[in-house]
This record gives structure tokens, C-alpha cells and sequence, in this order.
């Protein structure tokens, strides 16, 4: 919107500087021409790691030290030597899609069940302490996974799920749950409390009030939230690596990194495998596009 | 019932102080067992844990006469300072042009988000793999279309370093341009309007009517994006493995090694005690800043 009045604006300014003393149609041209120079730019940045992904998948294993743009022989049977486990690493691919899937299902679960009750806690009925609650979530919110990983590890071998996919379940909505609670918190202020009134006064119980109120209208937030506890469970790696040790365990994530445990890895189905394994939280993150956007982005403008 | 929601309007009341407990307030605590639970099992037990590994002062004089420690504080150093800040910059700039309503560009930016929907540790080992100065294809065209030798990108240490920050600065610009344009679409239209009426330059719209509104904005995502640039684990450790010769590890990754594949637990937890002085005081201004307007 801004831009467009900032176009608006430049048909009508007063002409100075430089720039201005250029004819108006040269100038249309060169702004179109800096666009699209500047559009190829973004396009090739972008496009080019995920272009190699799929060109080395694409690439017959003997091949894939050439180093080409498009390969000589293209071909499918990579994608064949994945899904039929036909290959010393992907043994356990299946299982190991079915892990991810797991992990990623379950950390949505427990995220959803556990923030959505606090958030509801701590904004509808006012929860005594709810904004210590709230402000210590944030504070678990600002700590980098990374630097917990070590204590994290040995917290969960003294519960006895080490190498369990509950583990790895746990950590993730634990780094999940904070970031929920805040955006519930930001979006449960924008549903007005005449509603909860109006259902007290028909003789709603709280839990009434969370069931047949809250969670219809927090539906947004809980699409945006549930998609983003998803992908944050299917995409680590870092703790995945940790917590699971043997190939029966590994999510998809670490069985990758596997490959990399020797000096000729097979590339070309490793790429074949990431492709394979990015589709799915790809094609998520666009069908929920526009409720990612306004849910990630709630609070941030404000801020 | 009309006495009950009598009642829950008084606990609502400003005098909080005052309200009697009631029936809500109990099932307001009830329900936030499930989160408690979570917070002490799986936070509290395990940060006071790493704290108390991190307590012996001997650990903290070991990290600092090893040379790895050393070169891994400059090399986080500078993940962070171009990390964080070319990363921004490139989002304010970039936010700008998405937000042209240009058919094509409105396309362009669907595209433009491919690196954050899609997961990353597929496209960092696909980087990896892609710059490997021998077979990887990036050198591979270069020689192909200009009979250029292409440079070592992931075995010279200082290209290693660069080549990780430009593999996270690829996978967070989408995001960071993102919310940069959520920031510029809540401008009210009528400020341009007003500027256009004063016959301002569009540098002059930039620096008195967009940067003012968003700078705040701009601030705290800088902020925020340290916190999460310092905890970047994975375009490093995929990438580079921390190599050549542990030249190229920053704290999250040389935590990982010392505790991990040395076995040396509170070396690990020293090393990233030392982040401290930068996160402590990042995330109290942050904590004023994101939870300020919460009572």
C-alpha cells in the first residue's frame, strides 16, 4: 500500500535533483529495467541451492561428480533406489519418514493442548500470576535451543528416554509451547469479552467457555501455531541427532546426516531423500500461507 | 447463575488486589498446570543443571588458552556482525521492492519464500554439496561458462566462514523481509499523502515518513535475529562441520564438539556460558520490548 502511494506520489512531485532532470519515459525504462535486473538477481539466489537439489537427484550416481547445470543422463531411479530402500543408508527409510511424521504430529498435539489452555488461562480467565507465567514463557522463548542441547541431553537420560522418540517429542514442544502461548496471548486480545460475558450469563462453565468459545474463534491462530510446531518438529536436526541414536530412531533429518559419515557419500540419493522429505512441509507452509504471515507477524508490528 | 457472572465481572475488576477468589480463578491455575509441568521438567531442571555443570572456574581457564575457543569467538563475532546486520539491511531493501504491486513481482515473492518454507538442513547439505570446489556444480559453471577456476569455497577457512553466513542469510531472509513489509503496510497511507502534498523526494519520504515508523520495528527484530543468529547451529555444522582444522566453529557448534565428540561435558557448557554477557542483557531489552504492553 505504501508503494503504491509512493508511486503516486512520483508522478506529481515537483522535479529536482538529478534523477529528475531525465525524461520521464527514459526514466520509466530504466526503473523497469533496474526491477527486473534486480528481480533475476533475487530469483537465481533464491532458486539456485533448491534447482541443485533437484538436478543432483536427478543425476545417475556415476555421474554425480561432474558438476553440470543439467546433467547428461537424467533420471528417476534414484528416486526408485529411495523408495524401495534399495541402498545401504536408506534401509530404514520408511520407518524413518514414519518417525518424523511421529515427532512432528505429536509436538503439534502437545503444543496445541498445552498453550491454547494457558493462553486461555492467562487472557480470559485472568489466571492469578498469569503475566509472570507469560513473561517467563517469553524468557524460555529467548533462549537459543542450541545452548541447552548439552544439559537437555543428560536431563533426558536421567528420565530414562534417551534415544526414545518421546525425547525428541518433549524437547520441541518444550521450544514450541512459549512461542504459542505469546501469539495466542497477541490474538486472544483482538476477540472482544462480550462474547465470554454472554456465555457466562447463558450459564457457560470455564471449560464450556474454552470448548464451545475460545477455540472456534482462536481457529487462525491455532492453524498458524500448529503449522509452525509441525515444521519445527520435522525440520530439526540438531537435537534429533542427539536424542536418537540407532537408524531404527532416526528421523529423516539424522539418517541424511549419515551420509555424510563417509568420504564418497551418494549424493545423488541423498538429494533424491531431501527432496522426497521437503515436499510435504513445503506444500503445508504454502496451503496455510496467508495464516502464517498474519500469525507470525502479530505481534511484530507492534513491537 | 446471574450471581456467578456477577461475580466473575468483579474478579475482572481494576481493584484486583481486592476480588475475592472464585471458581475461575481456580480453574485458571488448573489449567495452566499442563504448562508448569513442562516449564520445570523441561526447562528449569535442565538450564539450572546446565549451570551447575558450567560452575567450575577451571573449565572457563582451559577454553581460554585453547586457540579453537579463540578463533571461535572472533568467527561468532563476525557471524553475528555481518550475519545479523547484511541480513536486515538486505530485508529493509528488499521489503520495498516486494511491496510494489507489480503482477510479476507479486509471483517473484511467492517464490522468494521457498528457503524458509522449505527445510533446512535438505538445502544446506545441498549448498555443501554445491560448493565443493572439485565436483560441485557452482565451480562446475564457472568453468563451464566463463573458464574460471572457482575459488575454495569451503576449504579456505575465511570463504568457509563467509559461504555459512551467506547459506543463513538465504535461509532467513524470507522471513526477515516479511515482517519488514508487515511493518511497512501498517504506515497510514495519509503520511505519504501528506508528504506528496510537501513535494517530498522519495528519499525524503524513506527518511521522514517510513524509517521513523519502523524503526522500532527494525531495532527489535535486529535483537531478536542475534538471539537466533547466536543459536544458528546448522549452517555451520552441515556445512562446514566446524572445519577445516576447527577453524570455522562459532559457540553453538563448539559447545556440541567439546561436550559431544570430545566427551568433555563441562567444557561444552563453559563454552556456551561465555555467550552470556551478550545474551543476558539482549534478552532483558527484548523481554521489555515483546512483553511490555502485557499488564
Amino acid at each position: 500500500m505504501a508503494a503504491r502511494s509512493e508511486a503516486r506520489v512520483r508522478g506529481t512531485t515537483p522535479r529536482r535533483g538529478l534523477w529528475d532532470l531525465v525524461a520521464h519515459p527514459v526514466r520509466r525504462v530504466l526503473e523497469e529495467g533496474f526491477m527486473a535486473v534486480l528481480g533475476v538477481v533475487i530469483l537465481i539466489w533464491t532458486i539456485l541451492p533448491i534447482y541443485h537439489m533437484a538436478i543432483v537427484s536427478i543425476t545417475p550416481l556415476t555421474d554425480a561428480f561432474a558438476g553440470k547445470f543439467w546433467p547428461e543422463r537424467p533420471t528417476l531411479e534414484n528416486y526408485q533406489t529411495v523408495l524401495f530402500q534399495e541402498h545401504y543408508f536408506l534401509r530404514e527409510f520408511w520407518r524413518q519418514l514414519g518417525n518424523s511424521l511421529f515427532v512432528a504430529l505429536a509436538t503439534m498435539a502437545i503444543v496445541l493442548f498445552v498453550a491454547s489452555l494457558a493462553s486461555f488461562a492467562i487472557s480470559r480467565l485472568k489466571a492469578r500470576y498469569g503475566h509472570v507465567v507469560s513473561n517467563t514463557a517469553l524468557l524460555t522463548y529467548l533462549i537459543p535451543m542450541a545452548f541447552v542441547a548439552i544439559p537437555f541431553y543428560r536431563v533426558m537420560s536421567d528420565y530414562g528416554l534417551l534415544n526414545t522418540l518421546w525425547a525428541l517429542t518433549f524437547a520441541m514442544a518444550t521450544f514450541a509451547t512459549p512461542y504459542a502461548i505469546w501469539v495466542f496471548r497477541q490474538y486472544s486480545d483482538t476477540i472482544p469479552f462480550e462474547l465470554d460475558e454472554a456465555a457466562r450469563v447463558d450459564g457457560a462453565t470455564p471449560l464450556q467457555l474454552y470448548w464451545l468459545v475460545y477455540l472456534p474463534l482462536m481457529r487462525p491462530a491455532m492453524i498458524a501455531i500448529g503449522t509452525y510446531a509441525l515444521l519445527l518438529a520435522w525440520n530439526e536436526y540438531l537435537y534429533a541427532f542427539l536424542l536418537l541414536h540407532n537408524e531404527e530412531r532416526a528421523t529423516i533429518p539424522v539418517a541424511m546426516g549419515f551420509f555424510l559419515n563417509t568420504d564418497d557419500a551418494p549424493w545423488s540419493l541423498l538429494m533424491a531423500t531431501a527432496i522426497i522429505y521437503s515436499l510435504p512441509p513445503a506444500a503445508l507452509y504454502y496451503s496455510v500461507r496467508r495464516y502464517m504471515v498474519s500469525g507470525l507477524t502479530a505481534g511484530a508490528t507492534k513491537a | 447463575m446471574a450471581a456467578h457472572a456477577e461475580k466473575t465481572a468483579a474478579a475482572v475488576a481494576p481493584e484486583r488486589n481486592a476480588a475475592p477468589w472464585t471458581p475461575e480463578l481456580t480453574w485458571g491455575a488448573i489449567l495452566l498446570i499442563p504448562y508448569i509441568t513442562v516449564f520445570f521438567l523441561f526447562v528449569v531442571w535442565p538450564v539450572g543443571y546446565g549451570v551447575w555443570l558450567g560452575r567450575d572456574p577451571d573449565s572457563y581457564r582451559r577454553l581460554l588458552a585453547d586457540p579453537v575457543y579463540l578463533r571461535t569467538v572472533w568467527n561468532t563475532a563476525a557471524f553475528l556482525g555481518i550475519g545479523v546486520n547484511l541480513k536486515l539491511f538486505l530485508a529493509l531493501i528488499l521489503s520495498a521492492y516486494f511491496m510494489s504491486q507489480r503482477p510479476w513481482i507479486r509471483w517473484l515473492s511467492i517464490l522468494f519464500i521457498l528457503p524458509w518454507a522449505v527445510p533446512s538442513i535438505p538445502t544446506i547439505l545441498s549448498f555443501r554439496w554445491m560448493l565443493n570446489s572439485e565436483w560441485g556444480m557452482l565451480n562446475g559453471m564457472l568453468w563451464d561458462f566463463f573458464r574460471i577456476e572457482g575459488p575454495y569455497w569451503l576449504v579456505d577457512p575465511k570463504l568457509a566462514l563467509s559461504s555459512a553466513i551467506a547459506v543463513h542469510i538465504w535461509k532467513y531472509l524470507p522471513f526477515w523481509t516479511l515482517i519488514l513489509m508487515a511493518g511497512r503496510s501498517a504506515i497510514p497511507t495519509d503520511y505519504y499523502e501528506a508528504a506528496r502534498i510537501d513535494g517530498a523526494s522519495r528519499m525524503q519520504m524513506f527518511a521522514y515518513v517510513t524509517w521513523p515508523q519502523i524503526r522500532n520495528l527494525y531495532v527489535t527484530s535486529t535483537l531478536l535475529s542475534t538471539i537466533w543468529t547466536l543459536g544458528d547451529f546448522n549452517s555451520i555444522y552441515l556445512l562446514t562441520g566446524g572445519g577445516p582444522n576447527e577453524l570455522t566453529h562459532v559457540l553453538a557448534t563448539l559447545g556440541v564438539r567439546y561436550a559431544f565428540r570430545l566427551q568433555e561435558l563441562d567444557m561444552g557448557v563453559a563454552t556456551v556460558m561465555t555467550a552470556l554477557p551478550i545474551l543476558v542483557p539482549l534478552v532483558f531489552i527484548l523481554i521489555r520490548r515483546l512483553g511490555g504492553r502485557v499488564e
